[in-house]
């Protein structure tokens, strides 16, 4: 096996204690994660701190183009909320409070390297450059996702809790083999860590040393549930059980995200085996539109959270140290109003997709029994012509 | 006592008879405690019976299924929700290589009362895997018993005869219909479990439906006899085994069957049902036995689900091709 004291992110092992995690809390007692081994490079109230194992150096200017993309990313969030609930958007899922921890892994990924969402990382995505309408219409019921995930390097969305963490694995033993410095980021929830796919996948990634990161997020909720009923250590440190290091970072910290993600891929790239990061975050609203958290949680608890808010620590970052002034400010706000009136635009005069279109790449050649069944149900369609449908 | 109940609510009061009949009936599933599961089918059950009884499982399906295998072994009789029919599959194998067979395997030592609730079919406007019809899967394994309701007296007499019923029972309920309403007679005697039912009487062709289907077919049957047409429709409840003495003897008489079901048609109920009906009714027929259900093609995004799912239209286009022939 190799050797784990070479790396920085040894620390977080070594560092580590056998800690149990609050028994499941009963109904009505609050729910207060306890935040330990935290790796934070920007305090709630904004605070630059360093940490021993991660330095980071950002430009000023690379400071604003994050502070850019987590309120972009949120007003689509914002944005994409209200249009299903005026009932342009089948379902949407929220990443309200989230917005760090996406950002900052998305940003810490090369051109070259891919990544393996769930459903919920509408903040990588942009971070790749997908239109936000390509996502949008799949909560619309367009299509199952609508961009490039060759072209992207951000796979489609996998609703199958767990699935793409054999994905990325496999990916990155693909990787591997071709000799290419890139790395697979394979993202999941916190409930996600309790499949049994999940657990495979990182015996494969241990097993074979696979340039692979799993960026789990845990938001304490897996929609009710939470975090207690999976795990009884910190999730961190279930990495250990598999042989490879595990950190857990501040996830609503951009900066230490991007820090810690960065020294894993990058450790990845250079053959030294996957990394499973806990961003320990907060789901800030519903699991999805769908979703009644007021039947599973107090607001006190969302409250205590919004003291820990991952946009206002990089907005009081900025304004204090002087990196930005009013008018960048307002740009970033005609910009989140140019993109949530492009949403919404977009979402609004989004076409219907074609009947056929369910019949289309099924197979890499259509079979003749399907162009059979798409020629009978084109004629049946067509004797409806001019009626009620 | 008579109540008016949605399938939804019939489901609820038949799990919580159910738990009260028998201090063995165990519920797991994901959510399905605090929050009373995504579709609230057991709301305020955790509530009255605890949460030894209602459990909020860790998120893994083959954890649920086979945890439930060792409770049985235990003389439990666990009741395992699956959230959406898309995500029964971590739990397949388990279904498949152990629940369904240990009891054969076991020369009836252990026995495997376990009940598998999914909410299946579409209609719903949700995205991927929330929409499939996975019955065939199921009923194509020996072992298992698969029922399907479509109405609010069998969900609420069926849900307790699954957990009675010796051997393992996949439950499927019909997650669109959730909300639709009907009158149950808590005092009744129920029909029995594995039995198909003629819900409408008809002399002209024979339309068999289960789960969800069952509405639109009896939809279908309302508008052809407006055209004085006239449809016998069957509800066939029981998918594994399929109990076709009713459909037979309908059948006989009209000369002329087509099955319904959202699952794709290839390799589904229909096919098997067409078999055995031109086994049984081989000179009776006048037109071959017809299917109506989902195209072979993954189930697609929402703003093509009608265009997929089987329709009254499309129900009264294959009794008009019948009728041709
Ligand atoms: C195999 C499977 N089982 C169940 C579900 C239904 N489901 C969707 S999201 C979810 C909770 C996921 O929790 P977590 O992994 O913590 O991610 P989060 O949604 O909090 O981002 C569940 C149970 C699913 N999508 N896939």
């Amino acid at each position: 096996m190799r050797e784990l004291a070479s790396r920085p992110l040894s620390a977080a092992v070594s560092g580590m204690t056998t800690e149990v995690v609050d028994p499941v809390p009963g109904a009505g007692a609050p729910h207060l994660p306890r935040q330990t081994g935290l790796v934070q490079l920007l305090t709630p109230e904004g605070e630059r701190v360093e940490h021993p194992d991660y330095a980071i150096d950002v430009t000023a200017e690379e400071l604003r183009d994050l502070y850019r993309d987590l309120v972009l990313v949120r007003r689509w969030d914002v944005e994409a909320t209200a249009l299903q609930r005026q009932g342009e958007l089948g379902i949407w899922a929220s990443l309200l409070g989230q917005e760090a921890a996406q950002v900052g892994a998305g940003r810490a990924l090369r051109p070259d390297d891919t990544a393996f969402p769930t459903y919920r990382e509408h903040g990588v995505a942009w971070t790749r450059g997908v239109d936000p309408l390509h996502v949008i219409s799949l909560f619309r019921g367009v299509d199952n996702g609508g961009w490039d995930p060759v072209a992207t390097g951000f796979n489609l969305y996998t609703v199958v809790i767990g699935a793409q963490c054999l994905h990325a694995t496999g990916y990155a033993m693909g990787l591997q083999r071709d000799g290419a410095e890139s790395a697979a980021l394979a993202f999941l929830g916190d409930g996600a860590t309790s499949q049994g796919e999940v657990n495979e996948a990182m015996i494969w990634a241990a097993s074979f040393s696979a340039p692979v990161v799993f960026f789990c997020q845990n938001n304490q909720y897996a929609i009710s549930v939470p975090l207690e009923r999976q795990s009884r250590v910190p999730l961190y440190q279930r990495a250990a059980g598999f042989g490879f290091p595990g950190v857990r970072v501040d996830g609503n910290d951009v900066l230490a995200v991007l820090a810690v993600t960065r020294a894993a891929l990058a450790a990845a790239r250079e053959g030294q085996g996957p990394t499973f990061i806990e961003a320990f975050t907060y789901r800030m609203g519903a699991h999805t539109t769908s979703d009644d958290p007021t039947r599973y949680r107090l607001a006190s608890e969302l409250e205590e959270w919004k003291l820990r808010d991952p946009i206002a620590r990089v907005k009081a970052y900025l304004s204090r140290t002087g990196t930005a002034d009013a008018d960048f400010f307002a740009d970033v706000e005609a910009r989140a109003d140019e993109l949530a009136a492009h949403i919404r635009r977009g979402t609004t005069e989004m076409p219907d997709p074609p009947g056929t279109a369910m019949f289309d790449r099924v197979y890499a050649e259509q079979t003749p029994h399907l162009a059979a069944q798409q020629a009978q149900f084109e004629a049946y369609q067509a004797g409806f012509e001019g009626s009620h449908r | 006592m008579t109540q008016l109940l949605t399938i939804g609510k019939a489901l609820n009061l038949g799990l919580r008879r159910a738990m009260e009949d028998d201090a063995k009936v165990v519920l797991m599933g994901e959510d399905i405690g605090r929050l009373g599961g995504v579709f609230r089918i057991t709301d305020g059950l955790q509530k009255d019976f605890g949460e030894d009884r209602v459990v909020d499982t860790p998120l893994a399906e083959a954890g649920i299924l086979g945890t439930a295998v060792g409770l049985a072994m235990r003389g439990y009789r666990p009741v395992c929700e699956i959230q959406f029919d898309g995500f029964v599959f971590p739990a397949y194998n388990q279904i498949v290589t152990q629940v369904a067979k240990i009891h054969a395997r076991s020369r009836g030592r252990l026995a495997m009362p376990i009940v598998i609730r999914i909410p299946f079919g579409g209609g719903i406007g949700a995205v991927e895997h929330h929409s499939e019809s996975p019955e065939a899967y199921f009923a194509h394994t020996p072992g298992l018993k698969v029922v399907a309701v479509s109405n609010p007296v069998d969900a609420y007499w069926g849900i307790q005869q699954a957990i009675a019923h010796p051997d393992p029972v996949v439950f499927l309920e019909p997650k669109r219909r959730y909300w639709d309403k009907g009158e149950v007679d808590t005092d009744a005697t129920p029909d029995p479990l594995l039995a198909a039912r003629v819900v409408r009487a008809g002399d002209d062709v024979t339309v068999l439906a289960y789960g969800p289907m069952v509405k639109t077919a009896l939809q279908a049957a309302e508008a052809a006899a407006e055209e004085g047409r006239s449809l016998e429709v069957v509800d066939l409840r029981a998918i594994s085994p399929l109990d076709l003495d009713p459909v037979v003897e309908s059948v006989r008489r009209t000369g002329r069957c087509v099955v319904v079901h959202e699952a794709p048609v290839t390799l589904g109920l229909g096919a098997e049902i067409a078999a055995r009906i031109t086994e049984s009714c081989f000179h009776s027929l006048e037109a071959p036995v017809l299917r109506v259900g989902g195209y072979d093609t993954p189930y697609p995004p929402s703003k093509l689900e009608e265009e997929y799912l089987p329709d009254l239209d499309r129900v009264l286009d294959a009794v008009d091709r019948a009728m041709e022939f």
